[in-house]
Formats: C-alpha cells, sequence, structure tokens
C-alpha cells in the first residue's frame, strides 16, 4: 500500500539526518500518511489509548521510583511520604494507581474487539499472539507493582500468587524457595520484585513496538473484516484517525482525572494501607478487579495444580485461537450466530469478574466451576463448531463499496 | 455517537463489577449494624475541611487518643494544615516530650517537641505497648480512615458504638458468644470484642473554643482530624481536579468539534 513518494525535507536538520537514517521518513510514513482503513470504530481507539496508559504509568512510575524504598521496614512509610512530604507525591501515586486500571480497562477491551471481529485470523496471527503476550507481561507487570507498597494485601498476595508453584511436582518447593530468597514472603523478595517491576514496562515498551511492526505490515482489520484493497478504501492516519484517538483520549482522561482527583482509592483494598504484617492474614484476600476472572478459575479447581494449569492454560488460549477458529468469515458483524456466542463469552467473563470476589465458598464454587467449563468451551468446542454449521450473511465487495452503499453508517461515524 | 454511548455502557460495567466487588469485601463476613454516616464537611467535589472542628478534633487526639496511639509519618509542622500559626504550632509541640541524642556524653535524653520533630511516640517500643493494652499494640491513627472499609463513617460509629452489655440481637446472631475478659462490647467492631475501652465520656475533653464535649460532638470532631491527618492532600486535590476535569470536558469537546470537521467529507 505504501506507494506514497517519499517526502521531500525542506529543514536542514531534518534533511541531514534523515538521509544518514531516515527515521522522519518512518515517522511520516507510519504516522502520517500511513493508509488506515476508513470505517474504523470507536473500537479501535482502545490500541492507542493502552499505548498512552503505558507511557503515563512509565513516566509516573520513575517518578515514584525516585522516593521509593524498596525495604521490608521502609516501604510502607516511604510511600507515605511521597503522599504527604514529596511536592505533589500524592498526584504521581495516584496517576499511577488509577492508570493501572484505565490500563487494563483499555486493554480488555482492545483483546474483545479483536475477537469480535476476528482480528486475530490470518494474516494477523503473529501481530495478535504478540498481544497476548504483551497482556502476560502486564499481569506480572501489576502484580509485582502491587507488592511495592508491602501492605497487607500485598504481603499476602505475594505469598498466595508466589506458592501457586509449589504444588508443581518435584522442583515445586525448591522453586518457591528460589522466587522468594528466603523460606517465605520477605525482604529479598520485595527488592527483587521491585527491580523486575521496573524492568518488565520496558519489556512490554519492546514488545509494543513489535507489535506495531507486525500491524503496520498487515495493516489494521476493520470493523467488516474485508482487507483493504484499493486507496478509497483507506484514509490518511494524519489528521483523520490522529483526531479521533485524541478525542478518544479526552474521553479517557476525565475518566481518569475523575478517580484520580475525586475518588483516588477507589479501585484499592483499604486494607492494604495497613502495613505488612507476616503474623496477621486477613479475613479476605482478594485480587485487584483485572486478576479477578482468572482468580476465579483458579478456584474453580479442588486441586491447586489443576487449578494453576488451567488458569495458566485460560490466557494461553488465545494464542490458539487463529487456529481454533474455522470459519472463512472474520467480521462477527457477518456471523449470526456467532455474535450470540460472542456475548454469551463476555457475559461469562464478567460472571467470572464477581466469582472472582466472592469468598471460594457454597454455590459460588459450583458457579465458578460452570463458568470456568463454559469459558474454556467456547473456544474448544464452540468456536471451532461454529465454522462448519454457521451460515454466514454475504461479505461486502469491498470497505469503499460498502461505504458508499450506505451499508456501514454506523462504521463511520 | 451511538457507539460512544456504547462504550461508556462497557466502561461503567466494568466500573460497576469492580463496585460489587468492593462492596463483597465491604459486607466481609461480619454483620452488626449498619455505620453511622453523620454529614461531612469534606465530601463530594466541593469538600473542604472545617477548621474550628479541625483544631476540636485535635484537641480530642492530643487529650485522649495521644496516650496510646501514634500518629507515623507526621510532623508538629503539619499542624499549621489546621490554621494553627507558626508560634502556636512552637508552643504546641513543646508540650511535648520527644526523645533526642546521643549527648555529647553518648547518653539519650528527652527534649521539647520542635515543628519539625516527628510526633512523639506513645510507648518507646512494641512489647510496652501490648502489656499496657492487654496483648495489643492501639494502632497508628495517621491512615486510620484511608485503612478501614467505610472510612470516616467507620471511626466515628466505632467510638460511639460502645455497650454496657451485649445486646441480645448478638447472642440471636451466635449464641455462644461471650466477651472475653479485658475487652469491651462494641457493636461495629469486627467480632465485636474489642481491646479498647469505650474513649469518649460527657466532658471527657475541654475545648478550647467552649464547644459542648458531647460524645457525638468529640467522636465527630475526632474523625475529622483523623481524616485530615490520613488525607492531607484533600482540599488542594479536589480543587485541583476540579479544574482539570473543566479543563478536560472543554478540551475534550472542542477536540470532538474539530474530528467532526475533519470527519465531515470522509463519509
Ligand atoms: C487506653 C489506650 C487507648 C486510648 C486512650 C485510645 N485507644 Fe484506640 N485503640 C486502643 C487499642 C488497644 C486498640 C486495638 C483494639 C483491638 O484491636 O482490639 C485501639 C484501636 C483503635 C482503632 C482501630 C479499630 C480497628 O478497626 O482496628 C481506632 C480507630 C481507635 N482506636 C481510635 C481511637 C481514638 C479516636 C481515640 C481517642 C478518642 C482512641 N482510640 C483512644 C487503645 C486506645
Ligand atoms: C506496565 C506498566 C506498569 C504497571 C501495570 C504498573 C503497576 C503498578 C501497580 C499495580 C502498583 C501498586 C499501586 C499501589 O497500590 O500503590 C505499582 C506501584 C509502583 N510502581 Fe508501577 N506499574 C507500571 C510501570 C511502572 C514503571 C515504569 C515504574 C518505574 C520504575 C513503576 C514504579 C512503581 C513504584 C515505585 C511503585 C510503588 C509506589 C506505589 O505503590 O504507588 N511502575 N505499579
Amino acid at each position: 500500500m505504501s506507494s506514497t513518494p517519499n517526502p521531500v525535507w525542506s529543514n536542514r536538520a531534518i534533511k541531514w539526518v534523515d538521509r544518514r537514517m531516515p527515521i522522519f521518513t518512518l515517522m511520516y510514513n507510519e504516522l502520517v500518511v500511513y493508509p488506515a482503513p476508513r470505517n474504523l470504530n470507536y473500537w479501535w481507539n482502545f490500541g492507542s489509548l493502552a499505548g498512552i496508559a503505558l507511557v503515563i504509568l512509565i513516566f509516573s512510575g520513575i517518578f515514584l521510583a525516585m522516593y521509593y524504598v524498596p525495604h521490608e521496614d521502609m516501604a510502607f512509610a516511604s510511600i507515605e511520604r511521597i503522599m504527604r512530604d514529596v511536592n505533589y507525591g500524592w498526584l504521581i501515586r495516584f496517576i499511577h494507581m488509577n492508570t493501572v486500571s484505565l490500563f487494563f480497562l483499555c486493554v480488555y477491551i482492545h483483546i474483545f474487539r479483536g475477537m469480535y471481529y476476528g482480528s486475530y485470523k490470518a494474516p494477523r496471527e503473529l501481530l495478535w499472539g504478540i498481544g497476548v503476550i504483551i497482556y502476560l507481561v502486564m499481569v506480572g507487570t501489576a502484580f509485582l507493582g502491587y507488592v511495592l507498597p508491602w501492605g497487607q494485601m500485598s504481603f499476602w498476595a505475594a505469598t498466595v500468587i508466589t506458592s501457586l508453584v509449589t504444588p508443581i511436582p518435584w522442583v515445586g518447593e525448591d522453586l518457591a524457595i528460589w522466587l522468594w530468597g528466603g523460606f517465605g514472603v520477605n525482604n529479598a523478595t520485595l527488592q527483587r520484585f521491585f527491580s523486575l517491576h521496573y524492568l518488565f514496562p520496558m519489556v512490554i515498551f519492546a514488545l509494543v513496538f513489535l507489535h506495531l511492526w507486525a500491524l503496520h505490515t498487515t495493516k489494521s482489520n476493520n470493523p467488516l473484516g474485508v482487507e483493504v484493497k484499493k486507496k478509497a478504501d483507506t484514509l490518511p492516519f494524519h489528521p483523520y484517525y490522529t483526531m479521533k484517538d485524541a478525542f478518544g483520549l479526552g474521553v479517557a482522561l476525565i475518566a481518569l482525572a475523575f478517580f484520580v482527583f475525586f475518588a483516588p482509592n477507589y479501585f484499592n483494598h483499604a486494607i492494604n494501607y495497613v502495613q505488612a504484617d507476616p503474623m496477621v492474614t486477613p479475613e479476605h484476600i482478594v485480587p485487584e478487579w483485572y486478576f479477578l476472572p482468572f482468580y476465579a478459575i483458579l478456584r474453580a479447581v479442588p486441586d491447586k495444580l489443576g487449578g494453576v494449569v488451567l488458569m495458566f492454560l485460560s490466557i494461553a488460549i488465545w494464542l490458539a485461537l487463529p487456529w481454533l477458529d474455522t470459519s472463512k468469515v472474520r467480521s462477527g458483524r457477518f456471523r449470526p450466530l456467532f455474535k450470540w456466542f460472542f456475548w454469551l463469552l463476555v457475559i461469562d467473563f464478567c460472571i467470572l469478574t464477581w466469582l472472582g470476589a466472592m469468598p471460594a465458598e457454597g454455590a459460588y464454587v459450583t458457579m465458578g466451576q460452570w463458568a470456568t467449563a463454559y469459558y474454556f468451551a467456547h473456544f474448544i468446542l464452540i468456536l471451532p463448531l461454529l465454522g462448519w454449521f454457521e451460515k454466514t450473511k454475504p461479505v461486502p465487495e469491498s470497505i469503499s463499496a460498502a461505504v458508499t452503499a450506505g451499508h456501514d453508517k454506523e462504521a463511520a461515524a | 455517537m451511538k457507539t460512544l454511548i456504547r462504550i461508556s455502557t462497557a466502561a461503567a460495567l466494568a466500573a460497576g463489577l469492580s463496585l460489587g466487588g468492593t462492596a463483597a469485601q465491604a459486607a466481609g463476613g461480619h454483620g452488626g449494624p449498619e455505620l453511622m454516616h453523620p454529614s461531612w464537611s469534606f465530601e463530594g467535589i466541593y469538600g473542604r475541611y472545617n477548621e474550628d472542628q479541625l483544631k476540636r478534633g485535635w484537641e480530642v487526639y492530643a487529650q485522649v487518643c495521644a496516650s496510646c496511639h501514634p500518629l507515623d509519618y507526621m510532623h508538629y509542622r503539619n499542624l499549621e494544615g489546621l490554621g494553627y500559626t507558626e508560634d502556636e504550632v512552637k508552643e504546641i509541640a513543646a508540650q511535648f516530650e520527644v526523645r533526642d541524642g546521643p549527648d555529647e556524653w553518648g547518653e539519650m535524653f528527652t527534649r521539647p517537641a520542635t515543628p519539625p520533630d516527628a510526633f512523639a511516640e506513645p510507648y518507646e517500643n512494641d512489647a510496652l505497648a501490648k502489656l499496657a493494652n492487654g496483648g495489643v499494640v492501639p494502632p497508628n491513627l495517621s491512615v486510620m480512615t484511608r485503612a478501614r472499609d467505610g472510612g470516616a463513617d467507620y471511626v466515628y460509629s466505632l467510638m460511639l458504638g460502645y455497650e454496657g452489655g451485649v445486646p441480645e440481637w448478638v447472642h440471636e446472631e451466635d449464641p455462644d458468644f461471650a466477651l472475653p475478659p479485658g475487652k469491651s462490647f462494641n457493636a461495629y467492631f469486627p467480632g465485636y470484642a474489642i481491646s479498647m475501652p469505650e474513649q469518649l465520656f460527657e466532658g471527657a475533653v475541654t475545648y478550647s473554643d467552649g464547644t459542648e464535649a458531647t460524645p457525638e460532638q468529640m467522636a465527630k470532631d475526632v474523625t475529622a482530624f483523623l481524616q485530615w491527618a490520613a488525607e492531607p492532600e484533600l482540599e488542594d486535590r479536589k480543587e485541583l481536579g476540579r479544574y482539570t476535569l473543566l479543563f478536560l470536558i472543554v478540551f475534550t469537546g472542542v477536540l470532538y468539534a474539530y474530528k467532526r470537521e475533519i470527519w465531515k467529507d470522509a463519509h
């Protein structure tokens, strides 16, 4: 597609650099004239939003790290010092804390968007797979970060999650001791968690570049799921999508600011403002909201090792999605049955989220097992079978044909 | 626009879900009556502290709670945030003794506190604190309203939640309930048996502004003070928040108009 001629730079400094390393040409081609399908809807905003959330996290995190002390006796107090004595420290910390929720919300919407519109299908398998890996590293980063303030929930979440390795046959116990750097979560654990919490976001950042590289090679999917065929199917990224993304960013920042300034601890657990105490186990150990669905899957299995494996598989299975979905049609818009099952999966995911916050007892356990079973059934039974049985609707000839036919009014909104 | 509405519904749904989670935690296990909810001046997006109330609350803390509970992470200089002048803070600080040293003879000594000093600790160490309080260390109060579900409402209710004996409804909940020796009954404390005896009796403090020291008055004042101790940034935060939100809403409106202008011909 990139048949646009390379730009001619008039600024001499830019010209000088560009001739030796065409970074400005690259940016021009990838961010300005980059041909994006003309019919992307607002669900396509969440990728760039997630990227901005990542940048906000990295910036606020670097400032937090200037005052944070990764030591079991000082970590909790150092956070209080940031909140009380560092100029605008409370602001930086609340931005960091709440942007995590924004980040996960964006990424979840981004992932489910991909599932609905079949964005994982050929030739975008690698693009999708890199995304799944990014999500996995995010999970790790957020878990590590949550341990840093060294409150009660930090400590006990760290204990619960790290002991997940203990049921691994033969090496489990030793592995746990190796992870902890001791015989339980201790100062060494906190220090290595801080080190890794600083490292992982950089890894995510690098992965995001691979993700974008793959994206700009295959180009964006779109609500119709038909490939871009001619120039009339596209719009230059700038100003069309830069403006649309900017507007979406504005909306997201309003939501973020609301929480940062008026309900900064809304997503936090009150008990995490009690300093970690290895002698006192909290009544309920509940992870952050964004981990709840997977926590529910973990607890659905009576066997500890089985639970761990299943939890891991519940994300890893996304990697196999391009091959599990046997339908030739990409977008859910032309798949009348799939549409239903997609929304059932979303509901199932929400139920799992809710169950993750409930105590693992009585009816909750049974519900958790059914919801987990359905989750896996969606991927390994329903999706493969749908491809065979479903009678799909006719797919339009091209994007521009659909747009001019008014077929796709909403998509171009 | 339709899509926008759908997106916000999705966001609201996600928020609602996590709310469900938080509520479930708050409900976590223990019964007891619902928390009392007096009206707080610091609530809402225009919330502010009331300096007179904070000063009274400080008097309650200093005259009653300070003998058992520390205010970690805070310094006497912070009291200027209550509206005291620099000189008043110096005077207040001088009423407390802090440990310092070693001096040139290698000895630790005590001296009157100065504004940069951290608040004096009530006990030299946890063992002493436990010894004096039936085996429990009185917790730090400077993050208390952040550290309990229910926040200020919880602290307020707790201060007023004492009963002379064990009320009937507890036995209906748990026929075997018995108050261990040395503990007091408090309707709002998880498990009802608390190691802190009732504190706020009629006239327990003498307010310097002449306000009558009823238990409700003292509970409200000391809770407001503790809320301030936990969130000294609250007023700045809300003010900055109002400007930021206003700016973002206007700016996003402009972006939307501009976006429509650009997209006008692309449809
Ligand atoms: C005689 C010592 C003493 C005094 C004075 C005292 N407390 Fe306490 N307080 C305690 C002890 C001991 C505990 C721990 C109770 C427990 O865990 O059973 C406690 C616990 C608390 C708690 C935490 C309850 C919870 O949910 O864990 C709050 C809040 C509290 N006190 C507030 C106050 C306030 C406000 C004052 C002053 C009006 C005050 N206390 C005065 C000894 C004291
Ligand atoms: C992928 C991006 C990131 C995610 C998902 C993330 C997540 C988190 C989370 C969940 C917390 C706990 C918040 C709390 O309860 O207080 C936290 C704290 C922290 N993070 Fe990050 N973080 C990210 C990037 C970074 C970066 C790049 C740094 C820079 C070194 C950083 C430094 C810190 C520090 C110092 C804390 C402890 C202070 C605090 O608890 O507020 N983070 N992070």
